[in-house]
């Protein structure tokens, strides 16, 4: 079963630095695991936990939060913002007994053009040792 | 005399006081009182019992004091404002009258987050100032705080505590004016290791005339060793220990350390014998009792004045 | 403002997990500007609600509402359409608004979600701190603007005790010492012989001592 177990995973990826170093990684030909699916945000301080909390609930097994680094923000301190995002949706993973460890945040900086298919390679090993969000092993539970 | 206190008989004299305090033990053990006041019984002449000391459970101070009074001493029913309201105030002082009990310091007591059971309310339904107010009304009207005639009203010595190095200390001298209009006969101040900043309150306090009008003991607290001192001063609120206190500790060697702490007790009596406003000392050696009659031996404050 | 925060998830796991079917119900007024319990905060515990209840298998059926007020009946009864749909009543308003839908709907749980801690202000934002108690007969006037019974640890009325050092509390460096505040503004606003008036013993009758309170202002009643 493990074995068979492929994650699901998304990246919400800063449209600065972060979305322009995975183009240009398209561009050059550099692949990255299917498995990440790339959602482009104008910022990750435009990140709430909403948006991460979604992102378990209809089954990612791994999120990540791509952002430039700190002090490279375009809009200053979006990814400090972010930051403090991810820790409190942290909380509610570990309260949830999901585990805060599957959410992470990395940087990426401009110029860093492989570093984009690095992090996704490392979150996809990550995440398929963990094994699926348990949340998708429950019953039919739905939303009204 | 407003009072039949011991204490007021002696201040009044014109004598320097020496009182001391017991704190009572955590477990149903009257002889542990009684130890302490056989220790203190001929070396003091009033001895404070403490009322759930640092907000920890003890055995009460009234019925301490009760004991202490049975073996002839004169207890000071020490009372906080933080675990009782003005009812259970008013009762305790009753009671305490009831049995011999003359004198009473009004605190308003430590918060229950320091002690054992940071869980608990509290109460202060008054503070301190209040209850001396309280107190002094039930003794020159003879009546309830809520107004209402006693039968027979209990007449207190009324004590305070203040601390002339807590902040803001411009405002220490006004503060001690106002327990002072609300009627206290005497302060116990708080334990006094910088003797130049207590010097200045003192200085202060002559310069408006409030020695004539309070009788001030001056808290007296000999240092165990170099661990406590540094305790004190890092660690307890409102306590200012100097450097020199510390580097003076350091000086000797560990099993040296508390007779320098007594020694350092006694040359402080005897320098403080000599400032103007001071009329007594209250010494607090913090459950080390036994070493309470040395200090009093060797500053030079027996015998005690035998007063009817 | 009423300032409250959301409890331990674990424990809002643990007392709606007899439901399966919940509503919750936010409040647009005090606890959405403290952002404990307004609609964003809604659908954030509804999220994790969901899947606390996907991950044990158990049937979780939500409905997320947010009204204009939770203290109010007129706004209670906006509910009431589809209230028998369901079991039991989340509440993100404060406690105040729980007791609204206690009040209300008698044979449907009203849970509290958070936890109503104070009547307060914010200092910056995300941080929040207690200014009154609620005492019913404000002194204000006669302490330079700051509470005493709300900002002094031991609620004194002629502080401050021996415990106040460099200007913070005995019980917590982090707590700014209440008198000294007052002595501050007393030095400022050049009042400092007022601080040699004492204050009397409180009659604490108007506060929560006398009893749960009431106001009636026959003026407005229809």
């Amino acid at each position: 079963m493990s074995e068979a177990f492929e994650p699901t995973i998304i990246a919400y990826t800063c449209h600065f630095c972060p979305y322009e170093m995975a183009d240009k990684a398209g561009e050059q030909g550099l692949s990255y695991p299917t498995n990440v699916s790339i959602i482009e945000v104008p910022c990750t301080g435009r990140i709430d936990v909403i948006h991460l909390l979604r992102a378990f609930q209809d089954g990612a097994d791994g999120v990540y939060v791509v952002a430039c680094k700190e002090g490279e923000c375009h809009h200053k301190t979006g990814n400090l913002v972010a930051k403090k995002r991810l820790q409190y949706t942290k909380k509610i993973l570990d309260d949830l007994e999901i585990g805060s460890e599957r959410l992470e945040m990395r940087y990426i900086m401009t110029g860093e053009v492989p570093h984009f298919a690095r992090i996704a390679q490392e979150m996809t090993d990550k995440i398929r040792a963990l094994g699926p969000n348990p949340v998708k092993n429950g019953g039919a539970a739905h939303k009204a | 005399m407003k009072t039949e206190s011991k204490l007021e008989k002696i201040l009044e004299s014109g004598q320097l006081a020496v009182t001391s305090e017991a704190g009572p033990p955590r477990g149903a053990e009257p002889e542990v009182i009684r130890k302490k006041g056989e220790m203190l019984k001929a070396y003091v002449d009033c001895c404070n019992v403490t009322d759930n000391q640092t907000a920890m459970v003890r055995v009460c101070s009234l019925a301490s004091c009760i004991i202490l009074k049975q073996m002839g001493l004169s207890p000071i029913l020490q009372m906080t404002a933080r675990d009782r309201n003005r009812l259970a105030i008013q009762a305790d002082i009753l009671g305490a009258y009831a049995f011999g009990i003359n004198t009473m310091l009004c605190l308003t007591g430590d918060h229950q987050s320091f002690g054992d059971h940071p869980t608990a309310a509290n109460v202060f339904d008054l503070d301190s100032i209040q209850m001396i107010q309280g107190v002094n009304k039930i003794r020159q009207e003879g009546t309830f705080m809520g107004g209402a005639k006693m039968t027979l009203a209990p007449k207190m010595f009324i004590g305070a505590a203040a601390n002339p190095f807590a902040d803001p200390f411009e405002l220490r001298v006004m503060r001690l004016a106002k327990k002072i209009a609300a009627g206290v006969d005497f302060i116990q101040t708080q334990c006094i290791f910088n003797m130049d900043k207590f010097g200045k309150w003192m200085q202060m306090i002559c310069d408006e005339g409030l020695d004539q009008k309070v009788h001030i003991l001056a808290g007296i607290t000999p240092m165990k060793g170099l661990g406590m001192a540094r305790y004190m001063k890092n660690k307890v609120p409102g306590m200012d220990v100097p450097d020199e206190v510390i580097n003076r500790l350091k000086g000797v060697p560990k099993e040296k350390q508390a007779d320098e702490g007594i020694t350092m007790a006694v040359e402080q009596i005897q320098q403080l014998k000599e400032m103007k406003g001071v009329h007594g000392f209250h010494i607090m050696a913090i459950e080390w009792e036994e070493k309470v009659p040395e200090i009093v031996e060797r500053a030079g404050l027996l015998p005690r004045p035998k007063v009817d | 403002m009423i300032v409250a925060e959301q409890k331990p998830l674990k424990e809002i796991i643990a007392m709606t997990s007899p439901f399966k079917k919940l509503l919750i119900v936010g409040c647009n007024e005090c606890v959405t500007v403290c952002h404990a319990g307004g609609r964003k905060e809604v659908e954030q515990l509804a999220a994790a609600l969901a899947m606390a209840a996907q991950k044990d298998g158990r049937p979780l059926e939500i409905k997320e509402v947010t009204l204009e007020r939770c203290c109010d009946p007129e706004y209670i009864e906006q509910v009431r359409p589809f209230i028998d749909q369901y079991e039991a009543v989340l509440s993100c308003a404060c406690s105040v608004g729980t007791q609204y839908f206690a009040d209300t709907y008698p044979t449907k749980w009203a849970l509290p979600a958070l936890n109503t801690s104070f009547m307060g202000g914010s200092l910056a934002q995300g941080i929040w701190a207690e200014r009154c108690a609620g005492c019913g007969n404000c002194i204000l006037h006669e302490t330079g603007g700051i509470c005493p019974i709300a900002r002094c640890s031991k609620r004194m009325l002629n502080g401050p005790c021996g415990g106040s050092t460099g200007g913070h509390c005995e019980v917590n460096p982090d707590i700014p010492c209440g008198w000294q505040l007052i002595w501050d503004r007393l030095v400022a606003l050049g009042r400092t012989p007022d601080y040699a008036k004492i204050m009397a013993a409180k009659d604490w009758n108007t506060s929560r001592d006398g009893g749960p309170r009431k106001i009636v202002r026959e003026d407005l009643t229809i």
